[in-house]
């Protein structure tokens, strides 16, 4: 039983190694075979653990300590219950297919063994992180996934914009991670525990003693959260994460990593229900980058880009549910979440892909070239081959070339904008439904926030497959091999039926995470009018990003329907300025105070002082030296003074007695 | 046994000065197989080890200078067992790492390294103040020549500027050996430990071993002596000087200062802890600006040791003992990197990091293996820096939260450097021909760098059988002390 | 006045003499005589005092310096004479390479 639970972990784990040892000798197909079926097979074990035990086995401790230091005793041990069954579900199924997914996107590429080798160990890396048992074995999950996250942005290396934008993303979730380290180390002091169940245990004797720490842990932990989820202000790593290969951002950068501060929190909710002033401050960092990054999201070009804000925009969504207690509807939407949008994202890549039919020769070179951050628009009459095939302007009229990618994207489309009854639908009406009880500000923002969802994505379907094809790339777009449909066609139809999840009435996950998060974070029951009142917003959004779209560009050179908003318009493109701030004025400041540090203060500071001291020794050695002056004769007078002196010394001083 | 351990180096010192000089092979085998016959002997002493014992093991005392109660003494308890350890593992690799780096006059070098390996060593297993002091002045001497003669062009001004500071807090340290032996009456550093006896001076005594401690460390603001003799030294040089020769700083902190002078400890262990904190950042902020790569490794190590110093100011179980391993730890990182950059440095002979890029493409298997490496520096988890760290940030947290809060800091401050390390020298695309056609790392080169990552690895997995070797001297260090056990 | 003083006196007049000629004389060789000069005023008041006292500590000291003084003329001058070979002086004003 014991070894069963750490089975998803191991199979992938196996996986990269035989592939990191031996991939070299094997054929794409062995090595994607391999790492895909080792993901299939942890699926599998998650599965039959979820039949077979039902909530789960809860605490699996395997008795093997990592870190044991007096009183600080963190041993592997893996808590299986509602909530990481769930997590271990979405992260090997959705995993799975992008695996598969991958083998077709990735052919040809020359470290395509590296590239699976990198995806097992992201798949071992969540799973440590979903089922871990204390907050120290989460924060090791939690790193490594930032590491896989690094390699795999940076993973077409030879260009410098994507090796900067993996540095980026790894350092910024450094930020966030070092909040919770010290929450981590708060606990350790406050609970003398690191363990999930040993440390909620004493949660409420802790909050009638002494609630303001319990405030600190839980900010801290959610200043990590803000780093890997992507919230304000940490979130300007994951725009530019899209440099890595697509079916990197649907994975990592869509449907798991980027979920785990909001299954953090919820883990953690007995902290954060212990703390009401945390949970203001989330639900409000939730609804605000829920509402900056959907803002955003409706001015971007490029196809990736415009589903990186709005996946920003989700998870503020989920982190917001999540600062209301509204658990299982975070959760919810989480899972929602991951199956449309890797629907969307690989829905892109097989774009992209077929973007890229024309100039296959060259395609490395192509793909390797995605643009950096905030990339100026391209020229109106942009050269046969210098075409970005990530950009929106350049594509037009897809659905005809690509009929299935089209269709697909259209059921994502519709679940991230919210129309019944695809599986978005029904978790963003509980979100919203939670925020009208509890929080008029929270629901204002998130309700403003949905009616962006609708019109950018309404915007980007019109962009990319209706009207006239803008450029000979988009001419000549074929649709994608069966590798790559097959696994979009998979997701297309748990993006339309994932809503049975939790319907009203069945709550099922409701019921399902009950012994996990408790029965006070259930959804509400389903508001009639809430649902009506969004479904006609979206229905109204999405007709007027077809009015606004259908006929604005012509050629790829055309301006932008919203340029006419000025000024906003601009704001809105360069996403509030926000990353603009941190390069401009956070990252300048490091630099010239480390080289301030470095060239004025080390060399000529401390190390001047200490050669300072040096000069100064051998400066009056050198007029001292002057004494000797070689003369043997000014040798004798020396001594005949001091023997003179000698002398006198004695002869005075027999006198005087 | 400790004798034999401390001796057979400078056995195969002599032999090795014994050769004809054109046996140069001979040389290089004798070094090695004298120093992996080291390390098998301490890995038998590990395997004796007894971890509940909390006093010293392998005990042998020999009547020296019967007059002032000096005696020959030597022993190995929890304290100092890791880092014989690292020390017995570091040689042989940096002695497989000379072939390349040490190409004349090799029979004086190998003969120098084999008597660097007997002075560490008697530093570390060394029970009596005077013997100490005799090894501590004696491991100067060979670094001295190593860097002196196979360094780089300002070899002279950086070998004089390492001998002169070191030496300058060598001598404060010995007035104070002089001035607690005769006033005690015995240089035997368990008799004084156990005497508990209150110095009427501590504060000055505490002073001038710190002084001495602090600048081999090195703490900020006495470092200035380190990039200059990292970044001249030879490769094997600075991988021995960073793996083993900083933690004679630290161990004697430890050995000495907390142990003989526990109230001074305690009244200067916040000035530490500060200067410790500073270091971390300052170490990590100046490295970022460096152009030089092993001139960045070296400021790297400013920043790690500065962890070190704050564990154990943090003055209780759990700061020491991640100070203990990250001793190792960041011999083990730090000497790694060291040998990547080495690596890099003979094939090209530049170490600016502008003069290269792309390097993993060109050099896949190499850029790999240094990847690790810069990973484990960052102390990424499942890697050894991690466990070290966070355990001296739980530690420096008990003792003074606010620090431990800035130190944490260094944790994005390494992901800085590092990454912008690797990325300026492995990633994006070759900005100089020259790196064309590069040959990636050979058998030998793996060989040195394997056992290492191997180490990194286990201990971030498997962190349990060094914890527990250290536990029962750290607990009684600190109880006998007097300080704080938590 | 007792019999010792006339020898004293003269042996401190010699000394001075011996102590103003190695001051004065540039000639290596001069300055060497002053020196033998000096010892031997020592030696004549050991003599004188041994006399006066009736013991024989003095004069066993004589013999010691006359044999020290014996081995520095030696040494000295075999080392004027190879200085003289390759300064062609003797002069010590010249010999200044000890200069700080």
């Amino acid at each position: 039983m014991q070894l069963l639970v750490i089975l998803p972990i191991l199979f992938p784990l196996v996986g990269l190694l035989i592939n990191a040892f031996f991939g070299k000798h094997m054929s794409e197909g062995l090595i994607g075979g391999l790492a895909s079926s080792m993901v299939g097979l942890s699926f599998l074990v998650s599965a039959w653990l979820l039949f077979t035990s039902g909530g789960g086995p809860g605490i699996v401790d395997l008795s093997i300590p990592w870190i044991k230091v007096g009183t600080l005793d963190v041993p592997f041990g893996f808590l299986i219950d509602q909530l990481s069954l769930t997590m271990m579900l979405i992260v090997t199924g959705v995993g799975g297919l992008i695996h598969i997914y991958s083998i077709g996107y990735m052919h040809g590429d020359p470290r395509f063994q590296r590239f699976f080798v990198y995806m097992n160990l992201f798949i071992a890396s969540m799973l440590v992180l979903v089922m871990a048992d204390s907050f120290l074995l989460m924060f090791v999950g939690w790193e490594l996934v930032g590491l896989c996250s690094y390699l795999l942005i940076g993973f077409w290396f030879s260009n410098i914009h994507n090796a900067e934008a993996g540095r980026k993303a790894f350092v910024v979730n450094r930020i966030g991670d070092v909040g919770f380290i010290l929450g981590i180390l708060l606990i350790f002091v406050t609970f003398g525990t690191l363990t999930f169940p040993d440390v909620f245990a004493k949660v409420q004797a802790m909050n009638a003693v002494n609630a303001p720490v319990v405030v600190a842990i839980t900010l801290l932990l959610f200043v990590g959260a803000t780093g890997k989820s992507a919230q304000i202000p940490l979130f300007v790593w994951l725009p530019d994460a899209m440099a890595g290969p697509t079916p990197v951002s649907a994975l990592i950068h869509a449907a798991t990593m980027v979920t785990a501060g909001i299954y953090m929190m919820t883990r953690a909710h007995v902290l954060y229900v212990a703390a009401p002033d945390t949970q203001t401050v989330v639900a409000l960092v939730g609804a605000l980058t829920a509402f900056l990054a959907g803002s955003v999201a409706l001015t971007q070009f490029d196809i990736k880009k415009v589903l990186a804000y709005s996946t920003i925009s989700q998870l503020g969504f989920m982190v917001a549910a999540a600062g209301m207690g509204a658990y299982v509807s975070s959760v919810f939407h989480l899972a929602t979440h991951a199956f449309f949008k890797a629907l969307l994202f690989l829905a892109a890549g097989s774009v992209i892909h077929g973007m890229e039919h024309l100039s296959k020769g060259e395609e490395e070179s192509e793909r390797s070239g995605a643009p950096g951050p905030h990339k100026a628009p391209a020229p109106a009459h942009s050269g046969e081959h210098t075409v970005d095939p990530q950009d929106m302007r350049n594509m037009g009229g897809l659905r005809t070339r690509m009929p299935l990618t089209f269709v697909v994207y259209c059921i994502g489309g519709l679940a991230l904008a919210g129309m019944p009854p695809f599986a978005g639908f029904w978790s963003k009406d509980e979100i919203v439904s939670a925020a009208l009880a509890r929080n008029p500000l929270v629901f204002g923002l998130l309700a403003i926030s949905a009616i962006f969802t609708a019109f950018y994505i309404g915007r980007q379907l019109v962009m990319v497959f209706f009207g006239k094809p803008r450029s000979e790339e988009a001419a000549h777009a074929v649709e994608s091999g069966s590798a790559m449909t097959v696994p979009l066609v998979f997701l297309a139809v748990f993006a339309t039926i994932a809503g049975i999840l939790n319907l009203p009435g069945l709550d099922s996950l409701s019921h399902w995470l009950v012994p996990v998060v408790g029965q006070a974070a259930e959804a509400l029951p389903f508001n009639i009018g809430v649902a009506t009142l969004f479904t006609v917003l979206a229905l109204v959004m999405l007709y007027g990003a077809w009015a606004l779209y259908r006929s604005a560009y012509v050629k790829a050179g055309d301006a932008d329907p919203l340029t006419r908003l000025g000024g906003l318009y601009t704001f809105l493109l360069r996403a509030w300025f926000v990353d603009w701030f941190f390069q401009n004025v956070i990252v300048k400041l490091f630099y010239a105070g480390s080289t301030f540090l470095a060239r004025v203060l080390d060399i000529g500071g401390i190390d001047g002082t200490v050669n300072g001291v040096g000069i100064m020794v051998r400066d009056v050695s050198a007029s001292l030296r002057k004494v000797q002056t070689g003369l043997v004769r000014s040798y004798g007078l020396m001594m005949l003074l001091g023997v003179v002196l000698v002398v006198a010394y004695f002869v005075l001083s027999a006198s005087m007695r | 046994m400790l004798s034999v351990i401390i001796f057979l180096p400078l056995v195969g010192a002599v032999l090795v000065a014994l050769l004809p000089r054109s046996a140069t092979a001979a040389m290089r085998i004798a070094a090695l197989v004298f120093s992996l016959a080291t390390f098998a002997l301490s890995v038998a002493l590990l395997i004796g080890f007894n971890n509940a014992q909390s006093g010293y093991q392998y005990v042998e005392s020999v009547d020296w200078i019967k007059t002032y109660g000096i005696g020959y003494k030597l022993g190995m308890d929890g304290i100092s067992i890791w880092l014989v350890m690292l020390t017995t593992v570091i040689f042989p690799i940096a002695i497989l790492s000379s072939t390349e780096a040490i190409r004349d006059r090799q029979k004086e070098y190998y003969a120098l390294v084999l008597l660097m390996e007997t002075a560490t060593l008697g530093v570390f297993l060394a029970l009596d103040m005077f013997l100490f002091y005799v090894f501590w002045e004696f491991a100067l001497v060979p670094m001295y020549f190593i860097i002196g003669m196979w360094g780089g062009e300002k070899r002279i001004y950086a070998t004089m500027k390492f001998f002169v500071y070191t030496m300058a807090g060598s001598l404060l340290m010995l007035l104070a050996i002089l001035y607690v032996g005769f006033s005690g009456g015995t240089f035997d550093l368990t008799a004084l430990v156990a005497k508990n006896s209150a110095w009427a001076a501590s504060v000055p005594l505490f002073l001038a071993f710190a002084i001495a401690f602090v600048i081999k460390v090195p703490l900020f603001p006495f470092h200035s002596w380190l990039p200059d003799a990292h970044t001249e030294a030879p490769t094997p040089g600075s991988v021995i000087l960073a793996a083993v020769l900083l933690k004679m700083g630290a161990y004697g902190l430890i050995r000495f200062n907390l142990a003989l002078f526990p109230e001074a400890s305690r009244l200067f262990a916040p000035l530490m802890m500060i200067l410790a904190v500073i270091g971390i950042l300052y170490g990590a902020i100046v490295a970022f600006a460096q152009t030089d790569a092993k001139r960045l490794v070296a400021y790297s190590s400013v920043s790690h040791m500065g962890y070190i110093v704050l564990g154990i100011f943090s003055m209780n179980a759990l700061g020491l003992q991640g100070a203990l391993l990250q001793m190792v730890n960041h011999g083990i990182s730090t000497g790694g990197l060291f040998l990547i950059v080495g690596y890099l440095y003979e094939r090209r002979h530049t170490r600016e990091m502008a003069r290269f890029g792309g390097i993993w493409g060109k050099m896949p298997l190499y850029g790999t293996l240094a990847l690790l490496f810069v990973l484990s520096s960052v102390g990424l988890p499942a890697l050894n820096g991690f466990v070290g760290e966070f355990v001296i940030l739980q530690g420096a947290f008990q003792a003074n939260w606010v620090w431990a809060a800035f130190a944490s800091l260094g944790m994005i401050l390494s992901a800085v450097y590092l990454l912008t390390f690797y990325q300026k020298i492995f990633l994006g695309e070759s900005r100089d021909t020259a790196n064309d056609g590069l040959r990636d790392v050979n058998t030998r080169e793996v060989v040195t760098v394997v056992p290492l990552l191997v180490l990194a690895l286990v201990i971030g997995l498997y962190s349990l059988p060094f914890f527990s070797a250290m536990g029962a001297s750290v607990t009684n260090l600190l109880t006998v002390a007097g300080l704080a056990v938590k | 006045m007792n019999t010792v003083a006339p020898f004293v006196l003269l042996s401190a007049i010699l000394f001075t003499i011996g102590v103003i000629g190695v001051l004065l004389r540039r000639n290596a060789i001069m300055i060497f005589m002053s020196i033998e000069l000096m010892l031997n005023s020592a030696n004549l008041a050991f003599v004188a005092f041994s006399n006066q006292w009736g013991k024989l500590d003095g004069q066993l000291i004589v013999f010691f310096v006359m044999a020290v003084a014996a081995t520095e003329v030696a040494v000295g001058l075999a080392l004027i004479v190879t200085i003289f070979h390759t300064k062609k002086s003797t002069d010590v004003d010249d010999l200044s390479q000890m200069k700080g």
